[in-house]
């Protein structure tokens, strides 16, 4: 029993991360109309908004130790970054600690501006074009993107660890006296995307940029008639979504080390989300995302390998065929999206 | 004006004679030319670096090519001469190979198998490479070995630890210096007895691939020879970055040790899941829970920081190493890079002073010559202690590291700490061993 519960806990710590991605991805193709594979690499770019704030909290200066010296033999170097040297170590070392929730603040702005030239830059240059076009298009800045990454960063996964207040576990079943042993960070991680959605969801359905940005979804034309610059709205879409993508990122690099291609490890299992959730349904991309992590979870089940050897690597596939043969706009998609 | 006497039979006899007349100098010069596959013929030769500069092991590729550079600059007579100078050999003059000054081409392998063996069959037949070498993948060696074996050039592997690359896939034309999975196994066993008993129970996540397997098989019978229980093997996919479905498994499964059998990005992700789930403060079995790490890299250690403190592995080589042989390449390296070189980077600086050695010693590039010089071929002073080339496999013997993740490093370098060196004669095997049957090594192919 407590394996069970602890399979569906890393299903829904998963399915955090697929939903937010998912949820990102529906919100541009049910705004644009754009398929964007691209979407991956603003993941992969939050994450390293966090590295970046990491790197910049641990600035410093170098201060020449003649007692001590490098592997060369030559006198050591000792860096003291400059944030403990102006706010003494215990408070410098606090901030540096707290560089991942900290990088929220700094990604969010980012990440909008990187979404809003993204959009603005190249992919409104592809509105009117094919699927394919828009698939090849953006697949390849994902591309560009990721190798740029790799240029200034390196290939190897970089640690950027939760802060230590936050490292440990917390035994989640104590309550009903089970022994439910889980990451205190992947608990932080699945409330935030709890928060996240639940906040897209009230900004589109309780506010009156939300209500006209579903309206454009429902209709474009009627709504441009009306004398709204719908475009421009769904623009700041873009960037909001890129924002969810990036803060995914973000709280992501304590879970795994990032490392350039992370946003294409995501990116297809993100797509199959989308598509088992149903085109443009953002409820579905939720649904879905989370569906699909504690399926993932369970195939990984020994009990279960040892029925289905190999299962774990297939089931997302599998589970896709099976939903859209059953029903072929997935779980909660919209009539006459994607079907022209 | 001559009558010329056109009749068929005097056509065919004075065309026979002149084609044999033409093609006389071409069959001399064919056959020599074709003594074997891209023989140097000017004042120059040529080396192909065949290493990942693309994809997830680029790093240790960038790595692996700055010691490529280094060696050639060495070889050709610049630099200080690093490990030409404690190498228990004196065939190199620093005046390039047999006269001929050292140059060289790369190639991508990208880490998957198909790239890795086009770029080996380009810079064979459009750079002429006369030897390739190279590589961060036991997968990527396998198959550029078959290639340079087909195409008649000899291939020194970089990176692969594998016990197939020298077990069932050996070849006639390949040489692997780098150690493999039985020898961690014969390594860290006995290290890990003194540290944890021999009442133990372990449980494997293995990566999905020829080197995982043969790792696991090795680990296994190595602590299973110890008195260990092993409960699980796990296979986990190559694409996995996420192992906390695994991981979970594990506390329930009457474990008290997680042997990770997983390198690079693999490696990082799941010690760091594994430290996340507690396991290391776990108490199983009235024991302390443990993790054991069979192949280390401190480039990829660098990944999982703080993760790797206290969890042992085994390495090939070590920058922090005393003898003269590390210490002159760790001085020419750091001096020309600014940082210490990687195991990888070791054991390509090693593999190219060897060939290169081996030209040498036979007076030929003949890959035929040259391998015959290397089979058997006992040296020292390239810092891994005496060391054999054996003639029945072409893998390298040499004592093997045991190492821990550093408690307190000193620097962003100073990430793992040799425990143990242990002697080349606690890992040695038969030529014949079952976990290296069903290979043949062939005849050597000079190609041409």
């Amino acid at each position: 029993m407590d394996a069970i519960l602890l399979q569906i806990l890393n299903g829904l710590d998963k399915g955090s991360a697929y939903a937010l991605i998912a949820l990102g991805l529906t919100l541009i193709f049910g705004t644009l109309g754009v398929v964007n594979f691209a979407h991956g690499a603003l993941f992969m770019i939050g994450a390293f908004c966090a590295v970046t704030l990491q790197r910049i909290l641990n600035l410093s200066f170098e201060l020449v130790d003649e007692t001590q010296t490098d592997f060369l033999g030559n006198p050591l170097k000792v860096k003291t970054p400059y944030v403990e040297a102006w706010f003494g170590p215990d408070i410098g070392g606090s901030i540096i600690d707290w560089a991942v929730p900290l990088a929220i603040l700094f990604a969010i702005p980012i990440m909008i501006g990187v979404g809003y030239v993204m959009e603005r830059g190249l992919i409104k240059h592809f509105y009117k074009r094919p699927h394919a076009d828009q698939i090849l298009v953006t697949f390849g800045l994902a591309i560009v993107l990721q190798e740029v990454v790799k240029y200034f960063y390196g290939a190897n996964p970089i640690q950027t660890p939760a802060p230590d207040a936050l490292n440990g576990v917390v035994n989640l079943g104590a309550a009903i006296g089970m022994d439910i042993v889980y990451p205190v960070w992947r608990v932080v991680y699945f409330f935030f995307a709890v928060l996240i959605i639940g906040g897209i969801f009230s900004f589109l359905q309780f506010t009156t940029f939300g209500m006209v940005v579903r309206a454009g979804m429902a209709d474009r034309e009627t709504v441009g008639l009306l004398g709204i610059n719908i475009d421009r709205r769904f623009t700041i879409m873009f960037g909001i979504a890129a924002a969810v993508a990036g803060l995914a990122g973000v709280m992501y690099t304590p879970i795994n080390s990032p490392n350039y291609h992370m946003g294409m490890d995501f990116l297809v299992l993100s797509f199959v989300v989308v598509v088992v959730g149903g085109m443009g349904s953002l409820p579905g991309a939720v649904l879905a995302g989370f569906l699909l992590g504690v399926l993932e979870s369970f195939a990984s089940m020994n009990e279960v390998k040892s029925l289905l050897p190999g299962i774990d690597q297939i089931i997302i596939y599998v589970v896709a065929i099976i939903i859209l043969l059953t029903r072929p706009r997935g779980l909660m998609g919209r009539k006459g999206v994607m079907e022209e | 004006m001559s009558k010329f006497d056109a009749s068929r039979r005097r056509v065919l006899k004075t065309g026979a004679i002149a084609g044999a007349g033409v093609a006389l100098p071409t069959i001399f010069t064919a056959s020599s030319a074709a003594a074997f596959t891209n023989e140097p013929t000017g004042g120059t030769v040529t080396l192909g670096f065949n290493v990942p500069q693309t994809g997830p092991y680029a790093d240790e590729g960038a790595d692996e090519l700055r010691a490529y550079e280094l060696a050639v600059e060495h070889l050709n007579g610049g630099g200080d001469g690093g490990m030409m100078n404690t190498f228990s050999s004196k065939a190199l003059q620093g005046n390039g190979i047999l006269g001929k000054k050292v140059e060289y081409v790369t190639g991508d392998t990208q880490t998957k198998s198909d790239a890795a063996r086009a770029s080996a069959k380009s810079m064979i037949e459009k750079d002429g490479a006369v030897m390739i070498t190279g590589g961060s993948s036991s997968g990527v060696a396998i198959a550029v070995q078959g290639l340079c074996q087909e195409a008649g050039v000899i291939f020194m592997a970089g990176l692969t630890h594998s016990n197939d690359t020298t077990g069932k896939d050996k070849k006639a034309n390949g040489f692997r210096h780098f150690f493999n999975g039985y020898m961690s196994g014969a390594a860290l066993a006995p290290v890990l007895k003194n540290l944890y008993g021999t009442d133990r129970t372990a449980y494997h996540l293995t990566a999905d691939y020829t080197w995982g397997w043969t790792q696991e098989e090795s680990i296994a019978a190595a602590t299973e020879a110890l008195g260990w229980q092993t409960v699980n093997k796990v296979r986990t996919p190559l694409a996995a970055t996420d192992f906390s479905s695994y991981i979970a498994p594990v506390l329930n499964s009457g474990a008290d040790v997680l042997v990770l059998n997983h390198y690079g990005g693999n490696m990082v992700n799941s010690l760091t899941n594994a430290v996340q789930f507690g396991l290391r403060d776990k108490v199983v079995n009235g024991k302390n829970f443990e993790i054991v790490v069979p192949l280390y890299s401190r480039l990829m250690a660098k990944g999982a920081g703080e993760n790797v403190k206290g969890i042992h592995g085994s390495t090939n080589w070590h920058w922090t190493l005393q003898d003269e042989g590390s210490k002159a390449f760790v001085k020419s390296f750091g001096t020309k890079y600014g940082f210490p070189p990687s195991q990888a980077a070791h054991t390509c600086y090693v593999q190219t002073l060897l060939y290169a050695d081996a030209v040498e010693r036979a007076g030929s590039f003949n890959p035929c010559a040259v391998a015959e010089a290397l089979e058997g071929f006992e040296f020292d002073g390239m810092g891994n202690g005496p060391t054999l080339y054996r003639a029945e496999d072409h893998q390298c013997f040499k004592d093997v590291l045991v190492v821990r993740g550093k408690e307190n490093p000193t620097s962003e370098f100073d990430l793992l700490e040799v425990v143990e060196v242990t002697p080349r004669a606690q890992v040695e095997y038969a030529p014949d061993h079952p976990m290296f049957a069903g290979g043949n090594l062939g005849a050597c192919n000079p190609g041409a």
